[in-house]
């Protein structure tokens, strides 16, 4: 399949728009909820749930000895959760810093999963196969309920993030501030932290344990680069998640041998790329003109204003002066002058030059700034 | 002034990873006056302030403000964190900063809407950043941050106003702003604590003067404690000398 004929189906073959719809409903929960995980520094925190949520899968399997996807996400659910409330136990309990606790439970869980996953494939039972999904997810199996759930999921973690926008804005500020406003910050900690193991374990069949923190961190990381306002980031990480998924799909739909997961979390990743080069404000690219633009503007100002201590000694700041005098100004050059007389500085006249009103104006204001800045 | 308490603390003790940072902390700060905590780097001076407004558990003692404690009275007190303690490359402008000082007497859920905004702008008019007031938080300075800081306290008008190193990286003419908020706010009543770092200006600034390295050293009126002996034994050198220099 081309991706043409991916966009010419996608309306009319109904699997086809199941896995569409889910990844980039998936993808928005997850820009969206991994802005919170950005702006608090805890990058690490989708690493270490989702990782601690595959001894959950392989052990609801063992309960229930059936490969229903719903059972097997309490399994996540449950044991992303415990992972959670041990690290922050284990933080506040110990001397170990967050870092170390996160790094800690992670490869525990991961290794007690994955120790499970392989005991669980050497069982003589003809359901196990596919259960090694959850490590690098399938969207292809995707049905319309899973859609349905995070739609929901994502409709809830909506409501509760627009009813508690303020207290979520000045938590992810100045948490102490909170606290000593008498806000619950414990309160609003766990809800966050609850709705981003939500969508981690309804990610995990789609993505897999181990790109799943690259889904949540990538869009949100992004979407930092485009804007100041904490709003418009949240959404613009929600609009880039659910385009990574969406073409994430296309892509690995239209090339037969491509698994859906890692394709949405490399566009999502050329997202980053391309937001940290291009974004205007942020952007390397803007940096480097806006930093040469400045260099080149700093020696104009210099060649003006050694101008004008020429020409303010004159009753007529237009009195014209020879070139020559400024060949003992390191910043002179033929093509600064142009410059300056391309923005109606100066005039030259053969080898002599003539401040203008408005190079006299620019040149006096110069003057105060620097008297302001030297204050 | 009036014989008020407006902060007592009895018996604090506060320790982070069991190492003690305050031992057995006594102090009753009377309402009205404008205090310098004083101490070297690493005295607690931050954990004081910390734990009397509840943000850190004591393992010990109790704090209590106009004799209640401060889960009641949280509306009455204003904080002033040390400026590094937060990310300045958050995403969001001077002005919704101070709004955030209004946040607390909204209390839950509810938004703040023209009237919380108002009180921002006059907040941040007389710390002189109204003109900033859409500026990124980023692209201020850090005297213009520190004043925002302020700004934000401000806007809660509180009895109580617990400030942190404000003076911390600022010019000397934001340092004459400031002190001048503050000695405003005392002229209206209001208890002003704050934690300072140059001991030359304490007589100046401050009227009252807690010295403290662990252990609470000394504290009272500055023109009858402030002194070489309680300075030689907060900061364990003789300051006499390096006063003077
Ligand atoms: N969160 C923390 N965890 C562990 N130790 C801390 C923490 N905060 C402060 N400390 C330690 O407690 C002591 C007092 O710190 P602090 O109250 O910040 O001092 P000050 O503000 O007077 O410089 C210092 O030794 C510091 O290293
Ligand atoms: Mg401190």
């Amino acid at each position: 399949m081309s991706l043409e004929e991916y966009f010419s189906l996608v309306f009319s073959d109904y699997t086809l728009r199941t896995i569409t719809l889910g990844t980039a409903v998936l993808g928005a929960i997850c820009g969206m909820l991994g802005s919170f995980a950005v702006l608090r520094k805890q990058s690490l925190l989708g690493d270490a749930i989702s990782h601690a949520a595959l001894p959950g899968i392989a052990i609801a399997f063992l309960i229930s000895g059936a490969k229903n996807s719903n059972t097997l996400l309490i399994g996540a659910l449950i044991s992303g959760l415990i992972g959670t409330f041990w690290i922050r136990g284990i933080v506040k309990k110990t001397h170990l810093k967050s870092d170390t606790a996160l790094g800690l439970i992670l490869s525990l869980f991961f290794g007690f999963g994955m120790l499970l996953l392989t005991f669980i494939q050497k069982m003589p039972n003809a359901n196990q196969a596919g259960l090694d999904k959850y490590l690098f997810g399938q969207a292809a199996t995707l049905v319309e309920s899973d859609v349905w759930l995070m739609c929901i999921i994502t409709g809830i973690s909506l409501i509760v993030l627009l009813t508690f926008w303020k207290e979520f804005k000045i938590l992810l500020f100045d948490i102490d501030y909170t606290k000593s406003l008498g806000f619950n910050t414990r309160f609003l900690d766990i809800l966050i932290t609850s709705f981003i193991v939500v969508a981690i374990v309804i990610g995990l069949q789609t993505v897999g344990v181990v790109l799943m923190s690259a889904m949540l961190l990538a869009p949100a990381a992004a979407a930092r680069q485009w804007t100041n306002s904490l709003g418009t980031m949240i959404f613009l990480a929600a609009i880039f998640g659910a385009f990574s998924g969406v073409l994430g799909t296309a892509v690995s739909a239209s090339s037969n041998n491509l698994s859906t997961g890692p394709v949405i979390v490399l566009i999502a990743a050329a997202f980053v790329v391309l937001s940290f080069i291009f974004s205007p404000g942020r952007g390397l690219l803007f940096r480097e003109i806006r930093y040469w633009k400045n260099r080149n503007d700093l020696q104009l100002h210099k060649t003006l204003a050694f101008m004008f201590n020429i020409a303010k000694n004159h009753e007529d700041i237009s009195h014209p002066h020879a070139v020559k005098i400024l060949n003992n100004f390191q910043g002179y050059t033929k093509r600064s002058l142009k410059k300056l007389e391309n923005r109606e500085y100066i005039t030259v006249s053969g080898s002599m030059w003539s401040l203008t009103k408005k190079g006299y104006k620019k040149a006096t204001n110069l003057y105060n700034q620097q008297e302001e800045t030297d204050d | 002034m009036s014989e008020k308490i407006a902060i007592s603390v009895d018996d604090l003790t506060v320790a982070y990873n069991y190492k003690p940072v305050l031992w057995d902390i006594d102090l009753s700060i009377p309402e009205g006056v404008l205090m310098a905590i004083v101490g070297p780097n690493g005295a607690g001076k931050s954990t004081l302030i910390k734990s009397i407004l509840d943000i850190i558990k004591p393992i010990a003692g109790s704090v209590k403000i106009f004799g209640k404690p401060y889960k009641k009275q949280h509306e009455h007190v204003a904080y002033v964190p040390q400026k590094g303690s937060v990310d300045w490359d958050f995403p969001t402008t001077a002005l919704d900063v101070v709004m955030m000082g209004t946040y607390g007497s909204l209390g839950w859920i509810k938004r703040p809407g023209q009237k919380q905004k108002k009180a921002a702008l006059e907040a941040l008019e007389k710390v002189g950043m109204l003109e900033f007031k859409s500026r990124q938080i980023s692209q201020l300075s850090g005297g213009q941050q520190q004043r925002i800081f302020l700004a934000r306290a401000l806007v809660q008008n509180s009895s109580i106003y617990l400030m942190d190193e404000p003076f911390q990286g600022v010019d000397a003419t934001t340092e004459k702003a400031i002190i001048n908020i503050l000695k405003e706010l005392r002229k209206a009543g209001k208890t002003v604590i704050v934690v300072h770092h140059d001991l030359q200006t304490v007589p100046e600034y401050f009227d009252w003067v807690t010295f403290l390295n662990v252990k609470k050293i000394a504290t009272g009126p500055v023109k009858d404690i402030f002194n070489d002996d309680n300075l030689t034994k907060t900061y364990g050198i003789n300051y006499k000398v390096s006063i003077q220099q």
